[in-house]
């Protein structure tokens, strides 16, 4: 099932362990915080999607369904 | 600097009538509107009943985000419990002072509008909040609540809750949170269709001036509240506007009302330059946008919104670029300091924003102002940076002339003028 990443900005402190997992599709701004490229996660990257997920510190990092329009 | 008073000046008012002199207490109010009819005990097809005449009036929330009332009621209401309601008379934004001077003339009308929403929801209580750095606001709620009571007025349990006063307390998720005894801090709610909740209960948050409003809807009906504003936002709305006008204060409108109209209102006091429309958060419209009414999708054509209900005016000695600079680094000050891309993006921008009022940068620092708005918006739990990124963009566009020539460091001769804006002292010391 297709699924979008999203990140709690409340829960982040930029600990980048996602951008390091998944560059192909999270990136940092300039102060280190993530950047997430919009749209579903293509099947290739769900298993690294779904450990970057895993490994974020502040569990701030989500996968989600991508029912929803936002 | 300036500071606000709330004189008003009606034009159709229903609010507040031709508001002069004390507030209406008991009896004037219910001379006024006449008595409230609610049926003793909780019933479900006067509630029904209720949600379908708020729906059917259009009614938007006031408090700044114009989401429409019946809809915050119906999650509530599916949620099935009882809920509390929450009573948002916070009024963290500087400019607007509206709500305090709605509560100050008519009380009543608010806490009637309050008991409404409790008996249609079956709440278990109403809790008013108040900014505690105005604590008059608190007590003058609490001598008009013992009115209440000693008429022998039936009402839901009511609770008086003293919030920190800051910009940021008013977003509903963190007044949620306030009240429940946590940090009044905004939570990241991705899914808007989950109910608020504070401690155990569901929790529906409204604006006092929209509590007002449901107050007469239950009164007179959805057809006598479209009778003014426009089809798709029908109603009067409260306008604090300030600024370079001879009389800054609260006024009543119908919503739609042109916002050239509502300047010539107030007197301005020379030559108009541009006016900031919403907010804080909000977007400039420029001097020969005037003619836009002041209505949701009219405004959204230029950027704006009705946000809270602010108009500041800015005359065409000041520079737009320095005000816009000065508001945000406010706004920044007010982060609630939890997403990374408020608390350094909001810096970072006014930073911009100062070095291009300066005339210290050249394209390269215009080039990271619009690069910073880009990074910033959408990715904070709350919309506050997305309000500081609307208002830079929209500085860039009503300012344009002005821009270019600080960009060539040539600043203009208003940068350096001190400011029309109403900005509270900062205090670090209160986050």
């Amino acid at each position: 099932m297709a699924k979008r990443i999203t990140v709690d900005p409340a829960a982040c402190d930029g600990f980048g362990f996602c951008a390091g997992i998944l560059p192909d599709m999270i990136g940092r701004d300039e102060w280190g915080f993530p950047v997430v490229v919009p749209g579903p996660v293509p099947a290739a990257l769900a298993k690294t999607a779904q450990r970057a997920v895993r490994f974020c510190p502040r569990q701030a990092l989500h996968l989600e369904e991508t029912s929803d329009d936002r | 600097m300036t500071t606000l008073e709330a004189t008003p000046r009606t034009a159709g008012a229903r609010l507040v009538g031709e508001a002069r002199g004390p507030g209406l207490d008991l009896e004037a109010h219910l001379r006024h509107h006449g008595a409230l009819a609610l049926p003793e005990r909780y019933s479900s097809s006067w509630a029904d009943w209720l949600l379908g005449e708020i729906e059917r009036s259009g009614l938007t929330g006031r408090g700044g985000a114009g989401f429409p009332a019946h809809r915050k009621l119906r999650l509530v209401q599916a949620a099935g419990g009882r809920p509390v309601v929450l009573v948002n008379a916070m009024e963290g934004e500087p400019a607007s002072a509206k709500d305090r001077f709605l509560l100050g003339f008519a009380p009543h009308l608010v806490l009637d509008g309050a008991e409404v929403v409790a008996r249609a929801l079956d709440a278990e209580e109403i809790v008013l909040c108040f900014p505690d750095d105005r604590l008059g606001i608190g007590r003058h709620l609490a001598q008009v609540l013992s009115e209440r009571s000693a008429a022998g007025m039936a009402s839901t349990p009511v609770a008086l809750v003293a919030l920190a006063g800051r910009y940021i307390a008013g977003e509903e998720s963190a007044l949620a949170a306030g009240v429940a005894g946590r940090p009044a801090r905004p939570r990241y709610r991705p899914d808007k269709s989950v109910p608020l909740r504070t401690g155990r209960r569901e929790a529906v948050v409204h604006n006092v001036e929209t509590l007002a409003h449901v107050a007469l809807i239950a009164r007179h009906g959805a057809g006598w509240f479209r009778e003014v504003g426009t089809s798709e936002a029908p109603g009067t709305c409260l306008v604090t506007i300030s600024g370079a006008v001879e009389r800054p204060g609260v006024v009543e409108l119908a919503v739609g009302t042109p916002i050239g109209r509502i300047v010539e209102l107030a007197g301005p006091t020379g030559t108009v330059q541009a006016v900031l429309v919403g907010g804080y958060g909000g977007s400039w419209v420029s001097h020969d946008e005037l003619a836009v009414p002041y209505a949701p999708r009219e405004l959204a054509t230029f950027g704006a919104s009705m946000g809270a209900g602010v108009l500041v005016v800015l005359p065409l000695e000041s520079c737009g670029i320095r005000e816009t600079e000065r508001i945000a680094r406010f706004m920044a000050a007010e982060s609630a300091g939890q997403c990374g891309p408020c608390v350094f993006g909001l810096a970072a921008i006014a930073d911009d924003l100062r070095a291009l009022a300066d005339g210290a940068t050249g394209s390269e620092g215009f080039d990271r102002l619009v690069r910073h708005c880009a990074v910033v918006d959408g990715r904070g739990a709350c919309r506050h940076p997305d309000g500081v990124v609307r208002l830079a963009r929209s500085a860039l566009r009503v300012f344009a002339t002005d821009v270019a020539s600080h960009r060539r460091g040539v600043p203009c001769a208003g940068s350096a003028r001190s400011s029309l804006l109403v900005l509270p002292p900062f205090d670090p010391g209160r986050r």
